[in-house]
């Protein structure tokens, strides 16, 4: 469960960089689309907090530690929403391109949730 | 943005202007980095201080480091671009300073740094991300006047 959540918020958070990316490349600020965008991947991000603590209560152990992995959790849930409020303060191009490297942020977060964890599928 | 008169006869985009445009998503980068070193560095010294008090510290220091460069960013003006040039030349020689250690003397470092192999962990963004800044904040607000101190 917690593998497939993690592989659709690296994937969804993906898709969101490049289309912002495209729209830094033309010239254009982010727009209600985009944001519809992050808001579907912070909440995928905020199912995966969720989860995450559900799974620890449930006596699931982390192999590197609780901390550093709900650290992680927060971290990845928040990181689309500062982006998006970032790029609402900077009404350009670059605007988007602060989205863009927060979609990038969060698929490198992922991929460490994933090593903390313990990469093994539940 | 309750700055002083003295920059609002500046041009627009100068001084306070380093936050914004690309100077935003420098701003954001290292607004990033300030909340990843610093939270890494903080659960390192009080879990595991022992192990690598060197390596924690200095990640610690990095973090500071980052939350200086971001705070200027935030704040604009001139003082704040000199505050911000010369954190990220800092940054700069840490990165790779640290960089180069890693790869020469792996034993001083038992444990990973930010800056540990020029910042591979971390995409080479701490070495990237200065030169970027560096680069960003070398023009001065104001060129027609001499520096004040």
């Amino acid at each position: 469960m917690l593998d497939a959540l993690t592989i659709a918020v690296s994937a969804t958070a993906l898709l969101l960089a490049s289309w912002c990316g495209f729209a830094a490349f033309r010239d254009q600020p982010t727009k209600d689309w985009h944001f519809i965008g992050m808001a579907l991947v912070a909440v995928l991000a905020l199912v995966q907090l969720v989860i995450g603590v559900v799974k620890l209560t449930g006596g699931e152990k982390p192999v590197d530690g609780t901390t550093i992995f709900v650290a992680y959790l927060i971290g990845a849930a928040c990181t689309v929403p500062a982006a998006g409020f970032m790029s609402l303060t900077e009404r350009t191009r670059w605007g988007s391109a602060i989205v863009a490297a927060g979609g990038v942020i969060l698929a490198v977060l992922e991929v460490r949730l994933h090593d903390i964890w313990g990469g093994i599928s539940a | 943005m309750p700055e002083t008169a003295k920059d609002a006869t500046a041009p627009a985009a100068a001084g306070r202007g380093i936050g914004r445009g690309p100077g935003r998503l420098l701003l954001s980068l290292y607004g990033v980095f300030t909340v990843a070193a610093l939270s890494r560095a903080i659960v390192q010294i009080s879990m595991q201080f022992d192990q690598a008090p060197l390596a924690y510290l200095l990640s610690l220091l990095a973090g500071v480091v980052y939350a200086v460069i971001t705070v200027a960013l935030w704040r604009g003006g001139e003082s704040a671009r000199k505050v911000a040039l010369v954190s990220c030349a800092l940054e700069l020689a840490g990165v790779l300073t640290v960089g180069t250690l890693t790869l020469v003397d792996s034993g001083a470092f038992p444990d990973q740094t930010v800056w540990s192999d020029y910042g591979m962990g971390y995409l080479f963004l701490p070495v990237v991300v200065p030169v970027t800044g560096l680069l960003w904040l070398r023009r001065p607000a104001r060129p027609q006047q001499a520096p004040g101190s």
